[in-house]
């Protein structure tokens, strides 16, 4: 079984070192789409990691089972059983939140990270490590997500979670939200942004010109 | 009998069994949350009305369940109205569902006059009265819908008693996707739909006159309301809306009778 420095690596490893986004390149499209406030971020985050986590678990458990010839179809039936799962329980318990992400829950069943990990990781590592290797890249997600969220959110509305923190002019104080930070594309913007300073921080993650 | 997983026996069985425990967990969780859900549906909708009737604070974000609850139970009351005579009927309002009952040949009607693309309308309809503290009406919401560009696009159209003056058209629901979001879904943004307060929906003569227009001097007049810029459709969606339904296929005996006789 895994010793705890292994399991640090798998859980932290994802967050800087080998962070989804930032390093593979993943699951870019709802991190441009639902990042506009901290809540949806959050929420995001915490679907994403719930189904990344459990998809691992449960295809690391079948992993001896699943036949190779069906092994992605097996795969996303069990991704999309759990989308389901979540998108139920959202609308259930958080229903202003699920109607913001409307289909980019559903979406989760196409994000890669998800795909990813179970194809490159759970199918050949024992459940309990696939299971934290599902948290930890849904915190590496999250971390990016909540980042980006926190920039767009305090200087596009100047609030955080939807409380004021910068008073804007429009209610009488003084601070102009810059426009831009709402719309999707200032997503693409600080996340080429964050990318460049983790690779400039640590440059073993710049590809090889080739 | 790992080797043995690719047989095509084992992989059947494996699909099998997986697409069977999957739906049982994917039924069984959709049928212990369906209660949960159709509450806060029903919340939701409540949320809106407060808002059309000018009942919630716009500053406060979010108003708790309990006292979404409170507030409407205490203001609002939903009756139903058979739109042919215009009277009040007897029946269950709060349960009542205007697009199921729209299905149900034997209380609905084809309307000869579609201009808002709404194919059936059920008999009765809902009209939510608000009460003031002393429990004297003072507004009237009626729930309408017509298609715009996607989508159908729902509405609580909240008027005075003198069913004249307006005081908000709140756009609170779409099917599918819903209006092309910064153009047509500017229908839900603040600032556009602060336009409509104040503005009259007939002229003195009693004809329809509000309008969805691009025209300045008859935007600034008290019949008209700003278009959306690169929403025409969304707009005339809007339009046709609030014309079928103060039409006499909608809610115009409803309104000559309450002219006549007043609120009782």
């Amino acid at each position: 079984m895994a010793n705890a420095k292994e399991l640090k690596q798998v859980l932290s490893g994802p967050i800087v070192s080998n962070n989804p986004i930032a390093l593979q390149v993943l699951g870019v499209c709802s991190a441009l789409a639902v990042t506009s406030k901290m809540e949806t971020a959050l929420v995001m985050t915490i679907a994403l990691t719930a189904v990344c986590a459990c998809s691992n678990l449960f295809i690391s458990m079948l992993r001896n089972h699943i036949p190779s010839s069906v092994r992605i179809i097996v795969q996303m039936t069990i991704i999309a059983s759990l989308v389901i799962v979540v998108d139920q329980v959202l609308q259930a318990y958080a229903y202003d939140v699920a109607k913001q992400l409307s289909v980019f829950v559903g979406l989760i069943i196409t994000n890669c990270i998800v795909m990813g990990r179970a194809e490159a990781y759970a199918m050949k590592t024992p459940p309990m490590m696939s299971f934290m290797d599902g948290i930890g890249n849904g915190l590496g997600y999250g971390a990016i997500l909540l980042s980006v969220g926190f920039v767009r959110e305090l200087f596009g509305n100047g609030s955080l979670f939807g409380v004021e923190i910068l008073s804007k002019i429009s209610d009488g104080g003084w601070y102009q939200p810059n426009g831009l930070l709402l719309l999707p594309p200032s997503a693409f913007f600080l996340i080429g942004t964050l990318i460049w300073i983790i690779r400039t921080v640590k440059p073993e993650q710049v590809e090889a010109k080739g | 009998m790992a080797s043995n997983k690719d047989s095509f026996g084992r992989t059947l069985f494996v699909v099998v069994g997986l697409c069977f425990i999957c739906s049982v967990f994917v039924s069984t969780a959709a049928v212990l949350l369906r209660p949960t859900q159709i509450e806060n549906k029903l919340l939701d909708k409540q949320k809106y009305i407060l808002e059309a009737a000018g009942l919630t604070n716009p500053k406060e974000a979010s108003m708790g369940k309990a006292e979404v609850l409170e507030t409407y139970n205490k203001y609002v009351v939903a009756r139903l109205v058979d739109l042919k005579t215009g009277n009040w009927v007897e029946g269950d309002a709060d349960s009542f569902d205007a697009d199921k009952a729209a299905r149900d040949v034997a209380n609905s009607f084809k309307p000869q006059n579609d201009i808002a693309s709404v194919k059936r309308v059920a008999n009765t309809a809902v009209v939510y009265v608000v009460n003031d503290d002393q429990g004297k009406p003072k507004t009237l919401i009626l729930p309408i819908k017509g298609y715009g560009l996607w989508s159908t696009m729902y509405a609580f159209l909240a008027v005075e008693p003198d069913l004249n003056t307006i005081q908000s058209l709140v756009y609170y629901s779409f099917t599918g996707a819903g209006e092309t979001p910064g153009l047509g879904g500017e229908v839900q943004n603040p600032q556009w739909m602060a336009k409509w307060h104040g503005k009259k929906l007939y002229d003195p003569q009693g004809n329809l006159a509000i309008s969805v227009t691009k025209n300045p001097v008859v935007a600034a007049s008290e019949y008209g309301v700003d278009a959306l810029s690169g929403a025409t459709l969304t707009g005339n969606g809007v339009q046709n809306s609030l014309e079928f339904w103060l039409g006499d296929e909608g809610f115009a005996h409803f309104i000559e009778k309450v002219r006549n006789g007043g609120l009782s």
